[in-house]
Formats: C-alpha cells, structure tokens, sequence
C-alpha cells in the first residue's frame, strides 16, 4: 500500500512505537489515550480533544495550540511528529498553555524514516506558559532511520515561561540515527518555579549535537537542574552550551557527563551568571572514556569487557 | 555448575585456593616476595599488615586484577594463573573493593542481578540488601553513584559479593573509608558471613575485631609471610605487631 501523507501505514505505527511507546499507558502507541495531535510529513492528520483538554490547530503557523484546563488532574498529551520520506523541511510551531494548578504530561517526538538521497528535516518550536502551581512533564524522543543517503536533521527549540511555583519536568532523548542536530531551550523561571532539565543523546559515525541551554532565574527561589548525559562514539560529535542566570535569590545546578570512544569529540561550555548575592549556582563537567575502574567491577562479576561497556552505556543512557 | 555446593563432596580440609611462590614488582618495587600459602574450604581468613605490605596488591592477584611475575596460582589443583579475571569470575572467585566503583544510571537492584548473573524477584534483593543492614525499599531504584553515602556504597559493594554466592569471597579492607557506626554494623555483617557463606572468605583487614573472627591471620610485612596464626593462638606478642602496624 503506498504511503501517503493522509492516512498511517505499518512504517508510521512502528516509528510512533519507538518515540512515545516508552510512555505510554496502554497500546501500542500510547495514542490511544488522552488528547493527541498527529503530524505526518507536514500534515495534521489527526487531532483529539478531551474535556480538560483542548487541542486546536494554528491559522497564522503550521501547528497547534494546547489548552489544559486550571486545575486539571493528570492529563495526558500526545504531540507526535513522523517524517517517511526525503526532500521534506517541515517547521512546526506548537503552543501548551497549562493552566492554574493543573497537571499534565505531554510527548512529543519526531521519528524520520529516509530512504532518499535527499535531507529530511523537522523542527519543532515548542512553547510552554505555565501558570502558578502548574505541574507538567515534558517527553521529547527523537529517533532516525533509513537506507538513503539524505540526512536526517532535527532543530528543536523550547521556550519556556514558568509561572509562580510551576514546575516543569523535560526529559530529552535522541539515541539514534539523527545526522545533525541543533537543539536550543530557552527560560524564564518566576518565583519558586521549578525546571528540572534531563537531557540523553547518543551520536555515531559522523553526527553532529549540539544542545544549548539559556535559563534565567528571574524569581525569589527558582530553582534550576539541567543534567546532561551524552556518549560520542565513531566521529561524531557533540557540544554542550548552558547560560544559567541567576537574577534573584535561588539555585541552579547544571551537569554535563559525557562518554567518549574512538574519535568521538564533546565539547561543554558552561556559563553561570549569578546576578544576586543570594543566587547559588553550581556547575560540573565530566567527559571521558568509560573509567577503567568501572569496567574492572563489572568484569570481576563475570562480565566480558564488550559487556561491562554495554552494560555501562545502558545505565548511563537508561 | 553450581560451585556452591562442591564443598559439601569435598573434605572440610581440601584446599580450594594454593598460591605458590607469587611475586609481584610495581613501579621499579618489589612488592610481594615468594608468597605461598593455602586457603582451604570454608576457611575465613584474615590477611593484615602496614601499609604498603602487598595486602591489597595480593587480594587483586587472587581476582586475576594484577598478573603476579613469578609464581602460580591454583584452584582445586588446577593452575589459573593464566586466567582472565572474567573467567575467575565464572569459576567462584568475587572481589569486594576497597572503594566501591560508582555508575552513574546503573541501579542497586541492576548491580545486584549483574552480581547474581540473572534476573531477580524484589525478595531476592532485598535478602542481600537485609544481610548488609539495608531495606530494599530504600534502595532498588537508586543508583550506585555519589548520591550515596560512603558506608552505603561499602555495605552495597559487600552485597553484590553476597550475591555471586561465590567459593572465594575477597573483601578488600571493608572497613576502609566508613564511620564508627557503619564499622560496628559491618562486624557483625563479617560474623553472620562467617556461618551462612558457602565458601571460603578471605577478608584484608587492619582491625582486630575482624581479625579475631577469622580461623587464621596471615600478617604481611614488606611483601613476605611475617607469620600465619590460627584462632585461639592470638597472643599478646602477636596483638603488639597489630597495634605496632596501625601506628
């Protein structure tokens, strides 16, 4: 059957699986719950609403916005995104509103699948307004298949605007097959508002990743944890950029762990700007080959050296 | 095969472990000189000494972590001084470090079912886990990283020992690095060892309350035997080496 941009074939049931299967409560896909929008080459193809929350496309930018309901209890959102074929630069502009003490997790994700000699590309500019007491989760997957020559290339950009005591929770995964990738996040955090930043990338042969991070402290205990894992293999490589500043009395820890093997290269830069004598901010880096001393313990239980490795890159990546 | 049960058609005095004349230079130094004893079945044994006596390097030598230069080493007669500690591992032979190795992402509950070599029932962790002092449920999901503290790692590095259920246990200076109260935990974790472990445990150890649970005492000096003593014959002479050793 031939694939078309209107309708879901085996190939996007299955790319759906790799990206939201990891959160999904039930089904293959997890969309069969909650309120979702489906984006395929460059289409919404399907979009549901639920009572507490409603989903409805843009008029001004390709893209949707997402209403949570004030006060709604847990909520599940689904914001998927497939690429099946080549010659393709999708840009899509995706709003989440999530109101007063509500709690929500959403994921979103974009999996490609090129067989092309031409690039396949998707960026994703997602926007968060979280007002007071808010409480989300924010799961992005980003994965890239496919026999042809064409590149596979995702450019996210998060801007996050984080009301009195909201909290939000991102956790950021690209473990395979993205050529080059340029994923920028941007915040503004009010007073006692939490952003808790986890982030997972895994480069090979000759990918490029490069993450940065800008987050301003603006409010009177904001707090702020970017963890960054990231493991480098073959020639690929990867950068770490982090501009934390600290404009009130609050915390900020950002931490940059980075494997290495063969000619793979990382790079961390970090900047923290404590603006207020009461700003505390703390950063630590760490790049290098997996510590002999690691492999060593898991050989003395009976692991061969391939897989003390594998079980290392496993945990660190998990 | 289940190693742990050899012992039980083996004599109580069969030798599982023989060193013969093991030597070891590091750096331009001779650190152990002609070292030969045996460790028997179901033996705990105590091997102590200063500092820098070769205590730890001879421990590692046992694991297969450092290759001796000169001499062999034999398990139920059969020479594995060419052996990998990979394959040391499968034969029954767990190495306890002194420090503990950190994971960052890899949980007491993973290392547990790596130490075990198979998956396990929340029951069965929390059995290791209760056996050095730990509740489970504290501690399954955590990861063996620098969020715990020294006594925890120490305790945790001791279960995933308990947990190779293993014919050679080695516990390289357990004590090392934990406060007063985790030390008086661990001495009675080293005494309920000493009845319930199938196999033969070998503890490199500077305190004495350790020293006087196990059925011998080897004391290392300058890298050679200074003298090897059974249970019941510590005496005073032997106690002022100890004292003189931990000055």
């Amino acid at each position: 059957m031939e694939n078309t941009d209107k309708e879901k074939s085996k190939l996007d049931e299955e790319l759906l699986g790799t990206i939201l299967s990891s959160k999904s409560l039930s089904g293959d896909t997890g969309l069969e719950e909650g309120a979702h929008s489906l984006r395929k080459n460059g289409c919404s193809i399907e979009l549901r609403s639920t009572p507490n929350v409603r989903i409805e496309r843009k008029t001004d930018h390709p893209g949707i916005n997402v209403y949570v309901k004030d006060g709604a209890p847990l909520e599940f959102v689904h914001v998927p995104v497939i690429i099946t074929k080549g010659g393709f630069d999708d840009v899509v502009y995706n709003d989440f509103h999530v109101g007063k003490n509500a709690h929500v997790i959403i994921v979103a994700g974009c999996g490609i699948h090129n067989d092309d000699d031409c690039n396949a590309q998707h960026d994703g500019i997602h926007r968060f307004f979280l007002d007071e007491g808010a409480d989300a989760q924010y799961v992005e997957n980003h994965y890239g298949e496919g026999t042809g020559t064409g590149e596979r290339i995702l450019n996210p950009e998060t801007d996050v605007q984080l009301g009195k005591s909201a909290t939000l929770r991102m956790e950021m995964v690209q473990i395979k097959g993205v050529d080059s990738t340029v994923r920028t996040t941007n915040a503004e955090l009010g007073e006692k508002a939490t952003l808790l930043v986890t982030e997972k990338i895994m480069t090979t042969g000759k990918q490029t990743a490069k993450t940065i991070f800008n987050v301003k402290l603006n409010g009177k205990d904001s707090k702020c944890q970017v963890t960054s894992r990231s493991y480098a293999i073959d020639d690929s490589k990867q950068t770490f950029v982090s501009n934390v500043e600290g404009n009130a009395k609050c915390f900020a820890h950002v931490e940059c762990d980075a494997i290495i093997r063969d000619h793979g290269k990382v790079t961390s830069e970090p900047a923290i700007t404590a603006n207020d004598v009461d700003a505390s901010m703390i950063h630590e880096a760490q790049i290098g080959k997996i510590a002999g001393e690691q492999l060593t313990k898991l050989m003395t239980l009976g692991l061969t050296e391939k897989q003390a490795e594998q079980e290392i890159i496993n945990g660190f990546l998990a | 095969m289940d190693y742990r049960y050899i012992h039980l058609v083996k004599d109580i005095n069969d030798t599982m472990v023989e060193l013969k004349d093991i030597g070891i230079a590091k750096g331009g130094k001779q650190i152990l000189h002609d070292i030969s004893f045996k460790i028997p079945d179901n033996e705990f044994i105590a091997i102590t000494g200063p500092n820098g006596s070769g205590k730890s390097t001879l421990a590692k030598i046992i694991m297969g972590i450092d290759k001796p230069d000169t001499g062999s080493i034999l398990l139920d007669g059969v020479d594995i001084t060419g052996l990998s500690m990979v394959e040391r591992a499968k034969k029954g032979i767990a190495f306890a470090f002194q420090t503990p190795v950190t994971f960052k992402g890899i949980t007491v509950r993973r290392l547990m079912e790596l130490a075990s070599g198979k998956k396990l029932e929340k029951s069965e962790v929390c059995t290791f886990l209760s056996k050095v002092g730990l509740c489970a449920n504290n501690y399954l999901t955590r990861e063996v990283d620098s969020s715990l503290s020294g006594g925890e790692l120490k305790r945790i590095e001791i279960a995933s020992v308990l947990a190779r259920k293993a014919r050679v246990s080695i516990f390289d200076e357990p004590e090392a690095g934990i406060d007063l109260w985790s030390f008086k935990n661990l001495i009675e974790v080293f005494g309920e060892l000493r009845s319930e472990v199938e196999g033969s445990i070998v503890v490199i150890s500077h305190q004495e309350r350790i020293l006087n649970i196990a059925d011998r005492v080897v004391l290392l000096e300058n890298g050679t035997i200074d003298k090897v003593v059974k249970q019941g014959e510590k005496n005073s002479l032997f106690t002022d080496e100890l004292r003189c050793c931990k000055c």
